[in-house]
């Protein structure tokens, strides 16, 4: 505290620049759409806009581009959350989701198809002219580099040698017919000021990300679960492991970390003493050197 | 610690935003890289991958702690950094925000988007080079966008022998060059990235220097009093209406503090109402302060929307459409000065006209140069025009209502960003008539029930503007005024405007900025119309230098019945002839933008008359003025 007693917290700082992000976008823009993933970040992103527009609705639906290979208790808690706000959702497959084999396509592929193609599809047919995102600059090194307001081309793609600079908190809007902006309200977020922000807003996640006794199996350095449809391979024995997951993704792709934290103060106090990084528990960020920035300029979030 | 304690300590923590700078090969990567490892803030499997790339690259046995900061693929191959990267680390004492800025030449604009948010900035000086142009530019650009607070971190040390003498010279260079800028806290400190010296804890190989750790001066720094409490100025970003009952206008307090129950006007309708209430999602507030984003309902129904302002009653910005800028150019197209750019300042997007670059800066030697339009990382000094008028504070008072981006029409880039300087004397600006639209677009012209025929034949006139334009002393109203009575005894109706009449009177609130002077001939042309449509003659006598004005005052009277008269004189006649002693002033400087000594007279290209004043009495250019009114059948009037 100063001593007029004016001072804000590094979280409300945050709180309050994403809610700034977000009526900006509502000012600015004639169709935009939230992508929510049923992650903690899209969470919290979701709560951010209750609260940005409160005490009326959220002003703009929600949109979540499902690959069909998502856990089934993503999708519990996506249909139980979404309705609980009365929020509008959209749901957008690719054709291919749920045929396209993911072992057979690797996960290169795979993702290309149904999250990128996917995501750009249901832009485009829905006529979105800005889609927030729940991505933190901090996530991955080339995220770094990503403003809050990305301007995308015709063609969805991005391009980080020719971004927008960003100045005070002036966002620059302007689009011509078929771009379209990518807004991220948490640029500014560490997964730390996630969990504490969770924990101080009381915010609903996923029960996969606290700790339980799961049957897993661990291949390629990755502890994978097997309680879904992924096949085994040769020599594979699943086990009971108490473990928790770390960030949410499609199954194949998603790894699990062993823990005991069950609670919120628990898994910020795992990540006070475990020294990995976020998305290391992600396959597809590992797949090449410079595999994250790759998908970026392709359209991925 | 318990975690309980641990999270409540955490939620309390402050929040400190730098920017780092340097040139090529400085070691700012390095020195990121060093700051995140060494307060331990890397993750092991980042770590992993840093090693397995390093051993790839082969450059040295050493970890290159860079690896954990250049993020894109295209700088790594190029080995440099070429852009904006946020990078994010906490220690016990505070959170931080890095902004890694690119030292590159071209990516000045990269520098500038980084400190605009800064508190703090680390400018990096390699100890075996010294002060370098780059170096200077950094510094300039951290002044230029307000940053309180330079840290210039020579680096390499181990590299200069951990040489007092090598980081003295430095210090000593860099202050002589820091006095002509303004930043109020500079602090030196020597350090290696690559070996750690200073960087996160003191080092035992520079016993000289007795200051902090470079970490100790980030976690110290003062920052409380970074916010403006003062002047209250909440831009409206959004009007929330979910239904009849409830209007809330939202956004983000820029400065000041906002309660419950305070009288505030909203701008630009300058009506005064009260504050009902301050709602947000957690329930009501008695009061709001910067950065909170809020929404805020009023007692009375105003006509407000997104661009308006709310401040209190007697503590409100100028608002100003006329006004002048430090401006960096951020795109590869330069300025146009036909261009109609779009202007972003606070939550307002308008359309703006560029009037002049007063000049660029050399950012090496801070010496102004010769004025052009701006290119790419070029700083200059510029004098603009809005379509509507903006709330502004100079950057200096207020960062939030100061600073502004220029949007190009065409292509949408970010053109250029802007910081609102303190005004120089009003007299020097240059002078334009500024916006020519109605502050309300839905008035209506009602028409008379006269007809301009049913005039011409009660008066045997038809309405004309006889615009006498000319140095000072060239005799203009001299003129205008025998012609006045010529007429008169004619039987003609008509009224002299002259300079110094209408400045008694009507425009007695103008000064003589460009603003002041643009406006008063666009009334003087004003009333010439509302006199021209009632029937009567004027006749108006302004210097009125530039062509661009005259052709505007012709816009507004109406081309067709606006005469130009060039009284025309050598301005070494007029000044022989002047007995106001306004001449002698200008020569002495202690009167600027005065026509004929320190600015431009632009001589009427093609006028309706002109008249060699130094060679003819006042009897014959009233004359000369008749014979004309008489060939265009103006008075007496064909009828």
């Amino acid at each position: 505290m100063d001593k007029t007693g004016h001072n804000v917290t590094h979280l409300r700082q945050l709180e309050s620049e994403s809610i700034f992000i977000m009526r900006e976008v509502v000012a600015e823009f004639e169709r935009p759409v939230m992508l929510y993933s049923a992650g903690k970040d899209s969470s919290v992103m979701v709560h951010l806009a209750r609260k940005a527009f409160y005490p009326g609705p959220i002003p703009f639906p929600l949109m979540h581009v499902d690959t069909g290979l998502k856990f089934r208790e993503m999708y519990e808690f996506r249909d139980r959350f979404v309705k609980s706000i009365g929020a509008e959702l959209i749901v957008h497959r690719h054709p291919q989701a749920g045929t396209a084999d993911p072992f057979k396509l690797g996960t290169q592929k795979c993702c290309a198809i149904l999250k990128t193609q996917g995501l750009l599809d249901a832009i485009k047919a829905g006529k979105y002219d800005a889609a927030f995102g729940g991505a933190r600059r901090e996530e991955e090194k080339s995220r770094a580099k990503e403003r809050v307001f990305s301007f995308r081309d015709e063609f969805g793609q991005w391009d980080p040698k020719n971004q927008r600079p960003e100045l005070w908190s002036l966002y620059n809007a302007r689009l011509n017919k078929n771009e379209s902006m990518r807004v991220f309200p948490l640029s500014n977020w560490t997964e730390l000021d996630i969990w504490m922000y969770i924990h101080a807003e009381k915010i609903p996640v996923v029960p996969m990300y606290f700790a339980k006794e799961r049957d897993m199996v661990a291949r390629e350095g990755q502890l994978i679960p097997v309680d879904t449809t992924v096949p085994l391979r040769k020599g594979e024995k699943p086990q009971r492991v108490m473990c928790r997951f770390r960030t949410l993704g499609c199954y194949p792709c998603t790894g699990a970390i062993r823990s005991t934290a069950a609670t919120v103060p628990e898994i910020i106090e795992e990540m006070m003493t475990v020294r990995v990084s976020e998305r290391s528990t992600r396959v597809i960020d590992h797949d090449a050197e410079g595999s994250m920035e790759t998908k970026k300029r392709e359209g991925y979030f | 610690m318990s975690i309980e304690r641990f999270i409540e300590e955490n939620q309390r923590k402050e929040l400190l935003r730098f920017s780092t700078a340097g040139s090529i090969d400085d070691g700012k990567s390095t020195l990121i890289g060093r700051l995140l490892h060494d307060s331990k803030n890397v993750c092991e499997d980042q770590l992993l991958a840093v090693k397995r790339v390093s051993r790839e690259k082969s450059s040295a046995e050493k970890l290159d702690l860079a690896l954990l900061t250049d993020g894109l693929k295209a700088e790594r191959e190029q080995g440099i950094t070429i852009d904006v990267a946020y990078r994010y680390f906490a220690t016990p004492a505070r959170k931080f925000i890095i902004a890694d800025t690119p030292g590159h030449e071209q990516y000045t604009r990269n520098m500038a988007t980084g400190a605009s948010t800064a508190n703090l900035s680390i400018v990096l000086v390699d100890a075996r080079n010294g002060v370098l142009t780059q170096t200077r530019r950094h510094a300039f650009i951290a002044a230029l966008l307000g940053v309180p607070h330079l840290v210039v971190a020579v680096n390499k040390m181990d590299l200069a022998g951990y040489s007092e003498a090598a980081f003295a010279r430095i210090r000593s260079d860099f202050t002589d060059f820091a006095a002509k800028l303004s930043i109020p806290d500079i602090r030196f400190i020597p350090i290696s990235a690559l070996n750690g010296d200073n960087v996160v804890s003191r080092s035992r190989n520079m016993p000289w220097y007795r200051g902090e750790s470079l970490l100790e001066i980030l976690e110290n720094v003062y920052i409380a009093s970074d916010h403006n409490l003062i002047d209250l100025r909440f831009p409206v970003q959004f009007v929330l209406r979910p239904d009849q009952r409830f209007r809330g206008y939202c956004g983000q307090v820029a400065s000041g503090v906002i309660r419950k129950g305070d009288e505030i006007m909203a701008l630009p309708s300058r009506k005064v109402t009260r504050v009902k209430s301050i709602v947000t999602f957690d329930g009501d507030l008695e009061c709001a302060f910067p950065p909170m984003s809020v929404a805020v309902t009023l007692e009375d129904e105003l006509d407000i929307s997104r661009g308006d302002m709310l401040a209190h009653p007697h503590n409100v910005p100028s608002a100003e459409k006329h006004f002048e800028a430090m401006v960096v150019w951020m795109d590869e197209e330069a300025m146009d000065l036909n261009k109609p750019y779009f202007i972003k300042h606070t939550t307002k997007l308008a359309r703006l006209r560029v009037d002049e670059v007063r000049y660029r800066m050399n950012v090496d030697s801070l010496a102004r140069i010769a004025p052009a339009p701006l290119a790419l990382n070029e700083i200059g000094r510029v004098v603009f025009t809005a379509t509507s008028p903006l709330f502004i504070d100079t950057y200096g008072k207020n960062r939030a209502t100061g600073g502004f981006i220029l949007i190009d029409p065409a292509s949408n880039h970010t053109a250029a960003a802007g910081i609102v300087i303190d005004r120089e004397p009003p007299d020097s600006l240059p002078s334009r008539i500024a916006g020519m639209e109605p502050v309300v677009a839905s008035l209506v012209h009602h028409q008379s029930l006269i007809r301009q025929r049913e005039r011409i034949e009660r008066w045997r006139q038809k309405p004309a503007t006889i615009w006498i334009t000319g140095l000072v002393g060239a005799g203009k109203t001299k003129i205008a005024y025998a012609l006045e009575k010529k007429l008169f005894d004619l039987g003609a109706v008509c009224m002299v405007l002259d300079g110094e009449n209408v400045r008694l009177g009507i425009n007695r609130e103008l000064d003589f900025s460009a603003e002041g002077r643009g406006e008063n001939i666009r009334r003087v042309a004003e009333i010439a119309r509302l006199a021209n449509e009632s029937g009567i003659m004027t006749i108006c006598a302004f210097v009125s230098p530039s062509a661009a004005i005259r052709a505007q005052a012709a816009e507004i009277v109406g081309s067709a019945r606006f005469f130009e008269v060039f009284a025309g004189a050598s301005a070494e006649w007029c000044e022989k002839r002047d007995k106001t002693g306004l001449y002698a002033k200008a020569r002495r400087g202690e009167i600027k933008n005065f026509a004929g000594v320190n600015a431009p007279y632009d001589i009427p290209a093609s006028p309706a008359i002109a008249l060699p004043v130094e060679e003819i009495s006042t009897a014959e250019a009233v004359n000369r003025i008749l014979t004309f009114l008489r060939s265009k059948g103006v008075f007496p009037s064909h009828a």
